[in-house]
């Protein structure tokens, strides 16, 4: 009796949730408050959390509370440290949420927000957490190994390479992209251009001041950094205002990446205290802050959604992304739902630092259903927009034209009603000369935060500041990862040619620094500024290319831990593994093949690229190239997608193939393989 | 008041952790118990440590996209 009793008060959450799902689902013609989606969403967590991830940690992986954790047996003070859960659940949560799960979701709005929605749920509980979970408990009984060194043991020394090259490939194609989304936001901002550049000096100040002045006193510095950074968003408007000033902070999309570009590389060789560290301080507080703030703006406000539940795009013809729903939004959608990325995190420090085992759980899937949801509310942030603002602020320009007239005849004629005057006033309120063709995701989801925001605190009079705010805090955040992941291929690069040339992998050589950083700035630095000069805005073609190469990794951890399952001679249970990783793989490689392949010039680099080389035989030249050379750019750069593509997809099959094959070995050996360090018991009372 | 106490602790070493810091009450009673041979690094060069393992050298990323 007790039993049910027990299960009693779930099944009212389940039935909450299945009712505001069905709501949200279900409901049509009608504008559906934000709260439905955010119930349904609290209570689908809920539910899997209690029983799935249970499931999983007591059937599958056996979870041992009696088994000594690295933390423990290895503790340093300094890497190994047991940690209160609490604690580490704020640092994992910290390191795995970033720019990604406020940007897929904004974009795929423009296929309504169910598809967005649905897959965010369904991919979170059954990929997602299952893929961050399983690879934090995998490092934990191996003392904190990375994946690749993982890979390695467990999978062979050649799987091993394979992941570390695509590893490298991956963090190129993310940190183009991400800079990409800061270029989108800021072009033809002085506003946003001002506060941004004004973060520089407020770092070293911060950087200085914590090394010289009080050191040690990283709470006090942040403090008094982000008062500074309030400031600049004030000054900002000013600037953008005067008439002497304001131009000087107007830069084309152009001299933005330069600019970007240059700063990648200077910001990635100096010393971490003067520069990285207090950026990472800002923009780690700035980000908890506004998904706090976000979440109490949404709870307070509760807004209405504007965007329908499903639009017309679904079949493929949309104007943010090209392609239909599958593949192509579960690729658009990577972080928030599975995202690869966080196997890398999931096996650095957090393994380090677990009390007991079994808090894997919480923090593994907890952490990751925490993402979800920080995802779910970029989504209703931007379908809380007017579909037609929606549309205008992110379709490439060489479909909607340049002028608010033009824009809301061509957005109106696809159905979503707008006027000159609407895109009009709303630029003026956030204090922009336009908001058209601002794609990249943050700036739409600036001006839904600025929405609901501004509702909550300062109505219209600060929609300006929290539009700005917002804009700021996610460039912010992406310059932060643009050094930082420079910086982790520059140390890649190193080790990939001092395994040729032992002298490169000196982390003091500076000859070496310089050639690895220049190596690495000029990878993402091309992809970056072939995506400004694309017809389609960028966004176009390689958000789904970072998404493919993020959501094969997602693959590879997958695979990796279906491997070791086997190994540990629990394949009754591998089918927690197994469903997602073919799901994705699915996914990925069909996107993938369309991506190279499809005969649309808007999908497939090489139709893009015939179409292109057809016109330059003939002498014509086709927009956005102005001479001969511009056009044979395009060819090339459509190649070079087109071999970074096939390059993801080479890397996902050979470690399907080596996959396959260790899944074989280990099934018909009787008794288990994994290579696990070993097992030691608590003792009575633990110490530290 | 003690509960108070605690909690604003914890969220001081939540929010220093985030930011790769971890604990350095911790590290001080660690070193003084396990190693009283060994040298205390002070709280700067602790946090210059901490940076050099956050920022560099093993070649994984210490936050997402």
């Amino acid at each position: 009796m007790d039993g049910i009793k027990k299960h009693f008060g779930w099944a009212l959450v389940g039935l909450i949730g299945a009712i505001a799902l069905g709501v949200v689902a279900l409901e049509r013609g009608e504008s559906i408050n934000a709260l439905w989606i955010v119930v349904a969403a609290l209570c689908t967590y809920l539910i899997a959390y209690r029983y799935y991830s249970l499931f999983i940690a007591n059937r599958v992986l056996r979870l041992d509370a009696g088994r000594i954790t690295p933390a423990v047996r290895l503790n340093d003070g300094l890497d190994y440290v047991p940690t209160n859960r609490h604690v580490l659940f704020g640092h994992h949560f910290a390191a795995i949420a970033g720019a990604g799960p406020l940007v897929g979701p904004v974009l795929a709005a423009q296929m309504g927000y169910l598809p967005g929605t649905l897959w965010l749920l369904a991919g979170v509980v059954l990929a997602g957490a299952v893929q961050d979970f399983i690879v934090l408990f995998l490092s934990t009984r191996r003392d904190g190994k990375s994946l690749g060194e993982m890979v390695r043991s467990e999978m062979g020394a050649a799987a091993g390479v394979i992941v570390q090259a695509g590893i490298l490939l991956i963090m190129i194609i993310l940190l183009a992209v991400l800079a990409l989304v800061v270029v989108k936001a800021l072009a033809h901002s002085p506003w946003g251009v001002f506060t941004v550049a004004a973060t520089i000096p407020i770092a070293l100040f911060m950087g200085l001041y914590s090394r010289y002045v009080r050191p040690g006193r990283v709470g006090e510095v942040s403090l008094i950094g982000v008062a500074l950074l309030m400031l600049s968003i004030m000054v900002g408007g000013m600037v953008a205002e005067s008439p002497t000033w304001g131009p000087i902070f107007t830069l084309k999309g152009e001299t933005l990446a330069l600019a970007l570009i240059g700063y990648g590389f200077v910001a990635s060789v100096i010393p971490v205290w003067l520069l990285l560290a207090p950026r990472d301080y800002l923009s780690t507080f700035l980000k908890i802050g506004t998904i706090v703030g976000l979440a109490i703006g949404i709870l307070f406000v509760m807004p209405e959604l504007k965007m329908p539940a499903v639009t017309k795009f679904i079949d493929g013809t949309g104007p943010v992304f090209s392609g239909s729903a599958f593949p192509f939004l579960f690729i658009t959608i990577a972080c928030g739902a599975v995202s690869g990325f966080h196997s890398l995190i999931a096996s650095g420090t957090t393994p380090k630092m677990l009390e007991t085992e079994p808090q894997a759980r919480f923090i593994g899937y907890g952490a990751m259903l925490t993402e979800s949801f920080v995802a779910i509310m970029a989504l209703i942030a931007a379908s809380v927009l007017e579909p037609g603002i929606y549309f205008a602020m992110n379709s490439p320009a060489a479909l909607i034209g340049t002028t608010p007239e033009q824009a809301a005849a061509v957005v109106s004629s696809w159905g979503f009603a707008v006027t000159p005057t609407d895109l009009e006033l709303l630029a003026k309120q956030v204090g922009e000369s336009t908001i058209l063709s601002r794609t990249g995701g943050a700036p739409t989801l600036a001006v839904g935060m600025a929405h609901i925001l501004s509702t909550a605190i300062g109505g219209e009079a600060l929609m300006a500041f929290w539009y700005h705010f917002a804009i700021l805090f996610e460039a912010l955040f992406i310059l932060t990862t643009i050094d930082a992941g420079t910086r982790v291929c520059r140390f890649m690069i190193q080790d990939f040619i001092g395994t040729a040339v032992p002298r490169f992998k000196q982390t003091q050589s500076w000859t070496a620094n310089i050639i690895a950083t220049t190596i690495a700035v000029a990878g993402w630095g091309y992809i970056l500024y072939q995506g400004v000069r694309d017809p389609l805005g960028g966004i176009n073609s390689l958000w789904p290319l970072f998404g493919i190469s993020n959501q094969m990794l997602a693959a590879i951890a997958l695979i990796l831990c279906t491997v070791v399952l086997f190994k540990m001679k629990r394949e009754r249970y591998a089918w927690v593994t197994i469903v997602p990783a073919v799901w994705i793989l699915i996914c990925t490689l069909t996107a993938g093949w369309q991506k190279l392949f499809h005969s649309d010039p808007a999908i497939g680099f090489l139709s893009h690229a015939k179409k292109f080389s057809t016109a330059l035989d003939a002498g014509q030249i086709l927009a956005p190239a102005h001479s001969m050379a511009q056009m044979q750019q395009i060819i090339t750069n459509a190649y070079v997608n087109a071999t970074l593509c096939a390059a993801f997809m080479i890397v996902v099959l050979a470690m399907l193939t080596f996959g396959l094959r260790r899944i074989y070995t280990a099934y018909v050996v009787p008794h288990p393989t994994a290579i696990e360090s070993s097992p030691v018991a608590v003792e009575g009372a633990r110490h530290g | 008041m003690d509960k108070f106490f605690g909690f604003l602790k914890k969220f001081r070493q939540t929010a220093h952790l985030m930011v790769g810091l971890p604990d350095y009450e911790t590290y001080v009673r660690h070193q003084k118990d396990k190693h009283p041979d060994q040298p205390v690094l002070d709280r700067s060069a602790f946090i210059a440590e901490c940076h050099k393992r956050r920022y560099g050298g093993h070649g994984t990323p210490s936050r997402c996209c």
